[in-house]
């Protein structure tokens, strides 16, 4: 059990790094506390998968230190960390049964026989692997060897922390829901620190508690997955958190009202000291646009509309702008014209990418 | 052309790769297999392809019979759910390779070449090596090049398996217009139901080497003929209970009785399995006829915009996928609306007994 | 879709058919053929029957108890290079760098025996193990320890054996490796966290990893040693006296040195059929590991 602090951590792979560009991971200050389930979101190349092996200890940080609780572990090789670490791809070991799977790092531990058997049995129960104890790992389906991956971690009662390499790769989308949900069983059971790493925002979001966005290699925001969602620090966040991300345009800001080309949008904050910057965007998620009759609302014109089963997403272009909205159940479209409804408490404003936060109306705003 | 599958079954050695396949796939469609991992996409698609010979059955394309034929004699393109390109070749001569193999012309070769890069947005890499590329830019030259060589049949094999979500996403989006933009049968296979969704065109759902069904994809979607398809085709994973209907009640496995009105009332008595999609069963009531289900939370998840609340009933597991921030703590007792406008009954065999008006409708 | 069934293709094939019928088919019906007959000379042949093989099959016999000889020393030193090479062959692999610019040299170092002609690599340890001008048997001598390949049945059998070790065991060492870099890095890391030792890690990854190149490994020792020929011939020319006459070096003897075709033919028959037989169980073996494999996968 351990609180992961990160101080003034950075990692370039090329020797005598200079310039920012030549960090794949730039600077980052963090405290992760102990029992957190965490995610690190963001697209290939990002620095997360740097930033994982750091703190699994495969990668010595170019500057910085990392701590575990007040134990300064950064030039501790792997097997000194207590960490344990469940891969993309389920590492097994072929030979051997699924209970000696399970058993292997208590017995190069040396732990008793009796208390490795009993541990192993607690943790089948918990995975839910009882049944299989005595069969060989390699003839598994893979959801099974990611929880054996994840058991042989389990079982050592030192872990300090479990980490995931995007552990869901391999697993068909059925199977996904029933490994996430016995994830987060796990996680509310044991109180082990646990940091999930992947591309895939439902995966980042349904998991975690505080979900790292990062991009670049750096941290773009760190938040709950709900403040991710409704309060973008970052046009990126916006974009890359939900499916399809955040609607993004360009657009001039006068106090409470932005301007989209000829249209005008009331906002619910002033933003009269906007930093002076030609780059001015508009961000509001397609949940908060909706689709309108013709003749209400921006008019916008229909480019195409996505029935994705629980709901239907148009794709619209105002202004030659392309962007997503939502179609109410009881909408039925005819023609391609149509009006758009921006949800005016959903509408956020950004200042070469970052979120600005304006200021309260003091007056009577709609 | 005109693909027909008739009575196509595959065994190696004992087992049943697939099992009795019969399809007819036009010119110009975009066909979506959805299936788990081995339930005989690859399988299919190879036999389709010509790289597999069926053990039983006929393959006919424009009404001759093909079966047999080698891949060589037959007018294929696949993409593989690996990045395969030439790494030593620009992505310019990847995309021309097997127009370069036919023996064309320079200036058609131009012109396809062209083409396809605008299609894929592949114009500013074309001087570029593959290895270069992110994963997303290597896919698009695998489907560039499959696209200029103007083959009657494209096969893609989970073509975005291995790409990032956000990319994932913004190749879905446009592959619908680029495979629009050809003549070809396109046969694209797939894990995840919502990728067949948000590609559309037609779906056959597979299930241990048989298709279940194939119909469009909306269709496929809001009426599947039985409990397997079903299944295949939801995600999250369809909710299932089962209920015994006897005179003008019906006793769930959940426990309690409702009335046996909507669609409930259509059918005759006996066991019925009921399915019905995440998103039809609320944590709230919203007034009306709804089957209350007595339940307690096991785990929430929220998304951001929305939530999965994974409720125990008995000793069914259900999904709920409910608006908003739903920070519920496990062992919460709950109460859960299924609405009754929103089921699939399925009798003791499996098979489609009725299916919710609005559900037909939607 | 056009139709053009391709019937070019078996004229490319042709040439190989027609070489592979001159360089085996033909041959080998005339051994099938010599091995019924005998002859007095003057190519004047007379049908034997299965004559030649009772004999051959029958150790209480002269050319019985010949053959049966040659076999077991033949099987015996495949053996013992089986025992040695490939426990040798991948301590090697498991020592060669995995990373950096040693791979490349280290890989080329690895290569350079198996490039020497097999008369070469006779001819340098010829030379090298003489007691009188050899760096090897001078040291050895003078060390104390009386040595002498060209006198001593055991000094043969010893030196012909550090020679094979030599010449070969970069082959194993080299498949080995090919089998350890195929082992996802995943996989150490997980050891690494699971805290196994080194051991640990030999037996419970790299080995299972590796049973499949070992078999062809081992396969390919065997082949090579039990038909081993040129190295000796070239050495010890079979001696002193018949210690190193193995069975490719006896039949040569029979043929070539006294003309005893027919004998020679169904030794030479029997040598194939054995080793045919052999290569059909390590097949089975290997077919049913990868069953086993994919069953495993699936």
């Amino acid at each position: 059990m351990a609180r992961i602090t990160l101080d003034h951590l950075a990692h370039a792979y090329k020797p005598n790094p200079q310039a920012p560009q030549d960090y794949a991971l730039k600077e980052i200050n963090h405290v992760w506390s102990q029992g957190g389930a965490y995610a690190l979101l963001g697209p290939s190349g990002c620095g997360k998968t740097t930033l994982l092996n750091i703190i699994s200890g495969l990668v010595r940080p170019t500057r910085g230190r990392i701590l575990f609780d007040d134990r300064d572990v950064t030039d501790l090789p792997t097997e000194a960390r207590n960490i344990a670490q469940v891969f993309q791809f389920p590492v097994v070991y072929d030979t051997m049964t699924v209970r000696e799977n399970l058993a292997f790092p208590l017995k190069n531990r040396h732990v008793p026989r009796d208390k490795t058997a009993q541990r192993v049995e607690e943790i089948a129960r918990l995975l839910d692997l009882t049944s299989v104890l005595n069969r060989k790992a390699s003839n598994l389906t893979a959801d099974m060897k990611q929880k054996i991956s994840l058991g042989r971690g389990l079982v050592r009662p030192d872990v300090a922390a479990i980490l995931f390499d995007e552990p869901l790769t391999v697993i068909d989308p059925h199977l996904k829901w029933q490994l996430r949900s016995t994830l987060k069983e796990i996680h509310r059971a044991l109180d082990i620190t646990m940091i999930y790493v992947t591309h895939d925002q439902t995966e980042a979001l349904t998991f975690a508690d505080k979900v790292v966005v990062m991009h670049d290699g750096a941290v773009v925001q760190t938040g709950t997955p709900d403040e991710l969602f409704e309060r973008p620090a970052h046009t990126f966040v916006g974009h890359f958190i939900g499916s399809p991300g955040m609607n993004i345009l360009p657009c001039r800001v006068e106090g409470a009202t932005a301007y989209l080309g000829n249209e005008s949008v009331a906002l619910q904050r002033g933003y009269r000291s906007l930093p002076g910057t030609d780059r001015i965007e508009l961000g509001i998620r397609p949940e908060f646009v909706r689709l309108q009759p013709k003749g209400t609302g921006l008019p916008v014109r229909i480019r195409r509309i996505d029935d994705i089963g629980r709901a239907r997403i148009a794709r619209v272009e105002m202004n030659g702008r392309v962007l997503a909205a939502s179609v109410p159940e009881n909408l039925s479209v005819s023609g391609d014209e149509a009006g758009l409804h921006l949800d005016p408490h959903h509408i956020h404003i950004y200042a070469d990418g970052h979120l600005v936060a304006g200021e309260a109306l003091g007056g009577h705003a709609t | 052309m005109t693909l027909v599958l008739e009575g196509v079954s595959k065994k190696v050695g004992a087992s049943v790769h697939i099992d009795d396949v019969s399809m007819t796939l036009e010119r110009g469609s975009l066909n979506v297999l959805l299936g788990a991992t081995l339930a005989g996409k690859t399988s299919l698609m190879r036999l389709m392809a010509g790289l597999d010979a069926p053990s039983g059955g006929r393959i006919l394309v424009d009404g001759r019979d093909v079966t047999g034929w080698p891949v060589q004699r037959r007018s294929v393109a696949m993409v593989y759910q690996q990045f395969i390109n030439y790494p030593s070749l620009s992505v310019y001569e990847n995309i021309a390779s097997p127009l370069r193999v036919a023996g064309l012309p320079a200036s058609e070769i131009e012109t396809r070449v062209q083409d396809a890069a605008r299609l894929l947005k592949l114009e500013p890499y074309l001087d570029r090596k593959p290895l270069n590329l992110s994963g997303g830019q290597q896919q698009r030259t695998a489907i560039a090049r499959a696209l200029v060589k103007r083959a009657d049949l494209v096969l893609l094999d989970e073509p975005l398996a291995n790409l990032d979500y956000k990319l994932r996403e913004e190749l879905r989006e446009e592959l619908p217009r680029v495979f629009a933009a050809s003549g070809a049968i396109f046969v694209y296979a797939t894990t995840e139901p919502s990728e067949a969704l948000l590609l559309g065109g037609n779906t056959a759902t597979l299930f241990e080497g048989r298709v279940t069904q194939f119909g469009t994809t909306p269709q496929v979607y809001r009426k599947p003929q039985d409990l397997v398809t079903a299944r295949v085709f939801s995600d999250p994973p369809l909710n299932t209970l089962t209920i015994r209907k006897s005179g003008g009640s019906a006793t769930l496995s959940t426990g309690g009785q409702v009335l046996a009105t909507d669609v409930l009332a259509t059918v005759p008595d006996g066991d019925y399995t009921v399915g019905f999609r995440a998103h039809h069963l609320s944590l709230v009531s919203s007034g009306g006829d709804e089957i209350t289900i007595p339940a307690s939370v096991s785990v929430a998840e929220i998304t951001g915009s929305e939530s999965y609340v994974h409720l125990d009933a008995g000793e069914h597991r259900f999904v709920s996928l409910v608006p908003g921030v739903q920070r519920l703590e496990p062992g919460l007792s709950i109460t859960a609306y299924l609405d009754p406008r929103h089921l699939f009954l399925f009798d003791p065999t499996g098979r489609l007994a009725a299916a919710s008006t609005a559900q037909k409708a939607a | 879709m056009t139709k053009t069934l391709n019937n070019k293709a078996w004229l490319l094939v042709l040439p190989v058919f027609l070489i592979v019928a001159f360089s085996a088919v033909l041959p080998l019906m005339t051994v099938v053929n010599y091995s019924v007959q005998d002859t007095f000379g003057n190519n004047q042949f007379f049908w034997n029957g299965v004559g030649w093989f009772q004999e051959l099959l029958d150790p209480s016999t002269d050319l019985g108890g010949r053959f049966f000889d040659s076999l077991w020393r033949t099987l015996l030193f495949s053996a013992i290079i089986l025992l040695i090479e490939v426990p040798l062959g991948i301590a090697v692999a498991l020592s060669m760098p995995r990373e950096g610019w040693t791979v490349a040299l280290s890989l080329v170092l690895m290569a350079l025996p198996l490039l020497i002609p097999w008369n070469v690599v006779g001819t340098i340890w010829q030379v090298f193990a003489r007691s009188d001008i050899g760096l090897l048997g001078w040291v050895v001598n003078h060390l104390g320890i009386d040595y002498n390949y060209t006198g001593d049945p055991l000094d043969a059998w010893i030196t012909i054996i550090v020679m094979d070790v030599w010449h070969w065991t970069s082959l194993v060492a080299l498949l080995c490796y090919a089998g350890l870099k195929s082992i996802p890095d995943a996989y150490y890391q997980a050891a690494r966290i699971d805290g196994a030792s080194r051991w640990a890690v030999f037996r419970t990854i790299q080995l299972p990893k590796m049973r499949r190149v070992l078999l062809i490994a081992v396969l390919l020792r065997f082949m090579d040693s039990f038909m081993i020929y040129t190295e000796p011939f070239v050495l010890t020319g079979g001696g002193p006296g018949n210690a190193t006459t193995f069975l490719s070096i006896d039949l040569v003897k029979l043929a070539l040195g006294q003309f005893d075709l027919g004998k020679a033919a169904a030794m030479s028959l029997v040598y194939n059929l054995i080793i045919l037989a052999i290569c059909w169980v390590f097949y089975t073996i290997m077919t049913n590991v990868d069953a086993q494999k994919e069953r495993a996968e699936a």
